[in-house]
C-alpha cells in the first residue's frame, strides 16, 4: 500500500503568549527567541496512521512530503525516523508567504509528480493558521474524495473505512481509493522515535522540489497571489476590568462572590 | 445582485442553531449593504422558521439531503448560488458538514474560505473577516481574492435573532442533489448526561491547576447546583483527567455562557479561544497574573480546595432562600 503523508513545520504552539511577538508590517509572527519550530502537533498521528496501515498491508511505501523553508526537513526527518520511506522537501521562493489554497495546488502537484498512492494522509489541520483545509482542497484539486478529522483508519476491501469525530459522537464511512484522510489528535499515540531509528533516517536522502519541478508557474506563487488575503496580523488588546474579592480568608472570599453573583443575578 | 447565502444544516429533523446565528450575521452583512439575505435547506418543513430567522428567500432542496456527505451537497449549493447570484456563503463549522463542504465549496469554485471567523464586515461591497490563529495569540482580517466569498464560523460565534413570525419571503424548491462517493456506515452519539456544554447557560470548568482528576468531582456538583455543565481545559484533557468532548478551547467545544466559572485555569490563548464570548467570568486562581484572572469580572486569588467548598455551600444557602 502506498501512502503519502503532507507534513508542516510550524512555530511552537506552546509558545507562552508572553513571548508571542507579530510584526503587524510585515503581517508575520517573529520567530520567539530560544523556541524552535516544531512538527505540527497533529501530523506525527498522520505517520502513525501511514505506518500502521503499512504494517497492516505487509508492504508497501509511505512517501512524506512537506512545502516550507530549508528548516522544514526536520519535520520530514522526524517521520523519516518515525518509519517512513522516502522524503521530499518543496522549497521555492516563490512559496514565501502563499496561502493554504496555493499550498494545496503545490502539494498536489507534487503526488501527481509521486505517482503511485492509493491513500494521503494529512493531520487535520496545522496549529498555526489552524484552517484544516489543505486536505480538502488537496482532494478536490485531484478528483478524489476527502475524509476528515479521522480516529480510526483501516483498509477494507479496496476501500478505507474511517471512523470521524463528529460534534456529538463518531461517524463510520468507507470510501474508494485513492483518497485522501486527515487524521485527528483522537488517532492515538505517535511511536516516539527510537535512536537507530533516527540515525538510520539522518543517512535517507530528502530530495527537493523546487516550483518549477512542479510546473508551477509565477502568477500562482508569492503573496500577491494568495486566494485569500491577508490584510492585517496583530495581537489583540484585551483590557482588564477585573474586581479582586479581597477578604481575611478563602472562605470569606467565597461567600463574598457568591452574593456578588447573586446580586447580579448571575446565580 | 449581490447576496448572502447561509447553509442550514438538519439533524434529526431540525436545524442547527448555528444557521439562526448566521442569518442574524447575514442580516447584519445586509444592513451594511450586501444584499438580500437566502437559506438553503433540505425539507420544506424548515422554510417557515429560516424566513422567521432573518431568510428573505429559502431555497429547499429535497429533505434526502440531510445527513449525507459534502459532496452530495455540491450540486444543490451550485444551483443556489446561480439563482440567487450570492457572492457570500456563510457555513457553520460542523464536523458532520460544513468544515468539508466549506473548503470543497472554495476549491470547486477556486476560491478561497475563511474558517472559524469571529467576526464578519463588508467594507467597499466586498467582505472582510477576522479569525483568530496561532492558537488564540494572533488574529488575522483577510479578503477575497476571488468573486464567490465563503466564510464557516462555529457554533454561538454569533447571535441568532429572535425569531419574527410576521416575516415574510419567497420559498424555491431546488431539485439537485449529487451522490456522495463516501457511504455513512453507522454514526453513534456520546450522550452527555444533563446539560449539554454548548448549550449551558453556566459552565465550570477546571484546568491542570487543580493538579489531581478527583477535584473534577467538585467542579461537577457546583455545575449542577447551577444547572451548568462542566468544562475542562486541553492540559487537563490531555493528563486524562477529563473526557476530550468536554474540552473548551480551539481544538474543543467553544461556549459562550451567561457565567463562567474557571477554576485554577491559567487562560492560555488556545483556552480563551474557546470560552472568551462568555459573558461574565469568574476566575478562581492562585496566581494574580494569570491570564483568565485578567480576563475576569470577578477574581478570587486563592487555593480553590479552600474556595470552592465555601463557595458551593454559600450558593446552596442563597438558592434556599429562593
Amino acid at each position: 500500500m502506498n501512502i503519502i503523508v503532507c507534513v508542516k513545520q510550524i512555530p511552537d504552539p506552546e509558545t507562552p503568549a508572553s513571548s508571542f511577538r507579530v510584526d503587524e508590517a510585515a503581517k508575520k509572527v517573529v520567530p520567539a527567541q530560544g523556541i524552535p519550530p516544531v512538527v505540527n502537533p497533529y501530523d506525527p498521528q498522520a505517520t502513525e496512521a501511514a505506518l500502521r496501515l503499512k504494517e497492516a498491508a505487509g508492504g508497501g511505501k509511505v512517501t512524506v512530503i512537506s512545502l516550507g523553508p530549508e528548516s522544514a526537513r526536520d519535520a520530514i526527518k522526524h517521520a523519516l525516523a518515525m518509519g517512513a520511506d522516502e522524503g521530499i522537501l518543496l522549497n521555492d521562493p516563490g512559496f514565501e508567504g502563499i496561502d493554504n489554497f496555493q499550498t494545496a495546488v503545490a502539494l498536489a502537484k507534487a503526488i501527481e509528480k509521486v505517482g503511485q498512492y492509493d491513500l494521503i494522509l494529512m493531520g487535520r489541520a496545522a496549529a498555526d493558521w489552524d484552517m484544516g483545509v489543505v486536505p480538502m482542497g488537496v482532494a478536490t484539486l485531484l478528483g478524489i474524495p476527502c475524509v476528515s478529522i479521522a480516529k480510526a483508519i483501516e483498509r477494507v476491501d479496496g476501500k478505507v473505512r474511517v471512523t470521524r469525530v463528529l460534534d456529538d459522537g463518531f461517524q463510520t464511512v468507507e470510501a474508494p481509493l485513492p483518497a485522501v484522510v486527515s487524521v485527528s489528535n483522537e488517532f492515538g499515540e505517535p511511536r516516539y522515535p527510537q535512536l537507530r531509528q533516527i540515525m538510520l533516517a539522518a543517512k535517507k536522502t530528502v530530495q527537493v522540489w523546487n516550483a518549477a519541478d512542479l510546473g508551477l508557474s509565477a502568477d500562482q506563487l508569492g503573496e500577491a497571489n494568495r486566494w485569500l488575503k491577508l490584510e492585517a496580523l496583530y495581537v489583540p488588546k484585551v483590557e482588564s476590568k477585573v474586581e479582586i474579592i479581597e477578604a481575611d480568608s478563602p472562605e470569606e472570599k467565597a461567600r463574598i462572590l457568591a452574593q456578588k453573583l447573586r446580586a447580579d443575578k448571575l446565580i | 445582485m449581490p447576496g448572502v447565502l447561509v447553509i442550514a444544516e438538519v439533524a434529526d429533523g431540525k436545524v442547527l442553531p448555528v444557521a439562526f446565528e448566521l442569518l442574524g450575521a447575514a442580516r447584519a452583512l445586509s444592513a451594511e449593504g450586501a444584499g438580500p439575505v437566502s437559506a438553503l435547506v433540505p425539507g420544506q418543513a424548515h422554510a417557515q422558521e429560516l424566513i422567521a430567522r432573518g431568510a428573505d428567500v429559502v431555497y429547499v432542496a429535497p429533505e434526502s439531503l440531510a445527513g449525507q456527505m459534502y459532496d452530495a451537497w455540491l450540486p444543490a449549493v451550485d444551483a443556489a448560488l446561480q439563482q440567487s447570484g450570492a457572492d457570500i456563503v456563510l457555513l457553520g463549522q460542523t464536523a458532520s458538514l460544513g468544515r468539508d463542504l466549506g473548503p470543497a465549496l472554495a476549491f470547486a469554485h477556486r476560491t478561497a474560505i475563511a474558517p472559524e471567523v469571529t467576526a464578519l464586515k463588508l467594507e467597499n461591497g466586498r467582505l472582510r473577516v477576522t479569525r483568530p490563529c496561532y492558537g488564540g495569540n494572533a488574529r488575522a482580517e483577510h479578503t477575497f481574492a476571488g468573486q464567490l466569498q465563503i466564510a464557516s464560523a462555529k457554533p454561538k460565534t454569533f447571535d441568532a435573532l429572535e425569531p419574527d413570525a410576521s416575516r415574510t419571503g419567497e420559498v424555491k424548491t431546488i431539485d439537485a442533489v449529487g451522490q456522495s462517493r463516501i457511504t455513512v456506515l453507522s454514526v453513534e452519539k456520546v450522550e452527555s448526561e444533563g446539560v449539554r456544554l454548548e448549550d449551558a447557560d453556566v459552565v465550570v470548568a477546571g484546568g491542570r491547576g487543580l493538579g489531581d482528576p478527583s477535584a473534577f468531582a467538585m467542579l461537577e456538583e457546583l455545575a449542577k447546583l447551577l444547572r451548568g455543565a462542566v468544562g475542562a481545559s486541553r492540559a487537563a484533557c490531555d493528563l486524562g483527567w477529563y473526557p476530550p468532548s468536554s474540552q473548551v478551547g480551539l481544538t474543543g467545544k467553544t461556549v459562550s455562557p451567561t457565567l463562567y466559572i474557571a477554576v485554577a485555569i491559567s487562560g492560555a490563548s488556545q483556552h480563551m479561544a474557546g470560552m472568551s464570548g462568555s459573558k461574565n467570568i469568574v476566575a478562581i486562581n492562585k496566581d494574580p497574573e494569570a491570564n483568565m484572572v485578567k480576563a475576569a469580572k470577578y477574581a478570587v486569588i486563592d487555593d480553590y480546595r479552600k474556595v470552592l467548598p465555601a463557595f458551593i455551600e454559600e450558593v446552596r444557602k442563597l438558592k434556599a432562600q429562593g
